[in-house]
């Protein structure tokens, strides 16, 4: 095995060749919430920082998360950790081995994205 | 001649030896998160957008500060372990390397951070 040729292997064709579908899209929209979500949460972290430094820092930083961009950037999070929540969940559900089939997969797809709205707007109602 | 298997011959070959583990750790750390997200959500939300004074004095309850230290634990360890992936995917060799030795330090630099603040907030 350790003498295999390993300059010419065909490789497997990767996702560009693939038309989109439901699945391949919640799975990389779940890769790129959770990634994204170091954004808002670096901003959160800084927020707390200056809370426990001087009320003057604190009243700089929170300016910032509570101006129209921090609310956009604060939005934006909330709706990705719903997503990522929802989409972690379902891959949780996967490592069981359950609901796996096609069908499932597509109800599941469509419960994250309409629950990670949902949930978006009731946050922002209750809050 | 050799009798050994093909699948015997490969067996510890890999070159990361921790896919298994790490995945583990994922699945640990996000179904703590499951809980404490929407903890966090709620805890914070209600606090955002008060005075310093609210805010220093919310943060002194026990309930909204665990819950603030336990996200940050655990939540930046699962990004360390994510974002590792991410890197893993789309990077090869040095620049691999050190992406992902920088986004670990983010990641503890951040969790650290956000600890002691808490922390401070709430003694």
């Amino acid at each position: 095995m350790p003498d295999v040729n390993r300059g010419n292997r065909p490789l497997s064709p990767h996702l560009q060749i693939y038309r989109p579908q439901l699945t391949s899209m919640t799975s990389i929209v779940t890769r790129i919430t959770g990634n994204g979500l170091l954004v808002g949460s670096l901003l959160i972290v800084w927020w707390f920082l200056a809370a426990a430094t001087s009320p003057e820092y604190f009243a700089f930083v929170d300016a910032i998360l509570t101006s129209w961009f921090g609310d956009l950037v604060l939005f934006l999070s909330l709706w990705a950790l719903w997503y990522h929540t929802l989409a972690g969940i379902r891959h949780l559900i996967w490592d069981s081995g359950s609901l796996l089939g096609l069908k499932s997969s597509y109800q599941m797809a469509y419960g994250i994205i309409g629950g990670s709205v949902l949930l978006t707007i009731l946050t922002v109602l209750v809050i | 001649m050799d009798y050994t298997t093909d699948r015997k011959r490969v067996t510890g070959l890999g070159s990361a030896k921790s896919g298994t583990e790490h995945h583990w750790h994922m699945m640990i750390s996000s179904a703590a998160l499951c809980g404490l997200i929407p903890m966090f959500v709620f805890t914070f939300g209600s606090a955002l957008g008060g005075t310093y004074e609210e805010v220093l004095a919310y943060y002194q309850r026990p309930f909204p500060a665990i819950v603030a230290i336990l996200t940050f634990l655990v939540g930046f360890w699962h990004f360390r372990g994510g974002v590792q992936t991410l890197i893993e995917d789309y990077t090869r060799g040095h620049t691999r390397k050190i992406l992902i030795v920088c986004f670990t330090l983010l990641s503890y630099a951040a969790m650290a951070t956000g600890i002691f603040a808490v922390i401070r907030l709430a003694l």
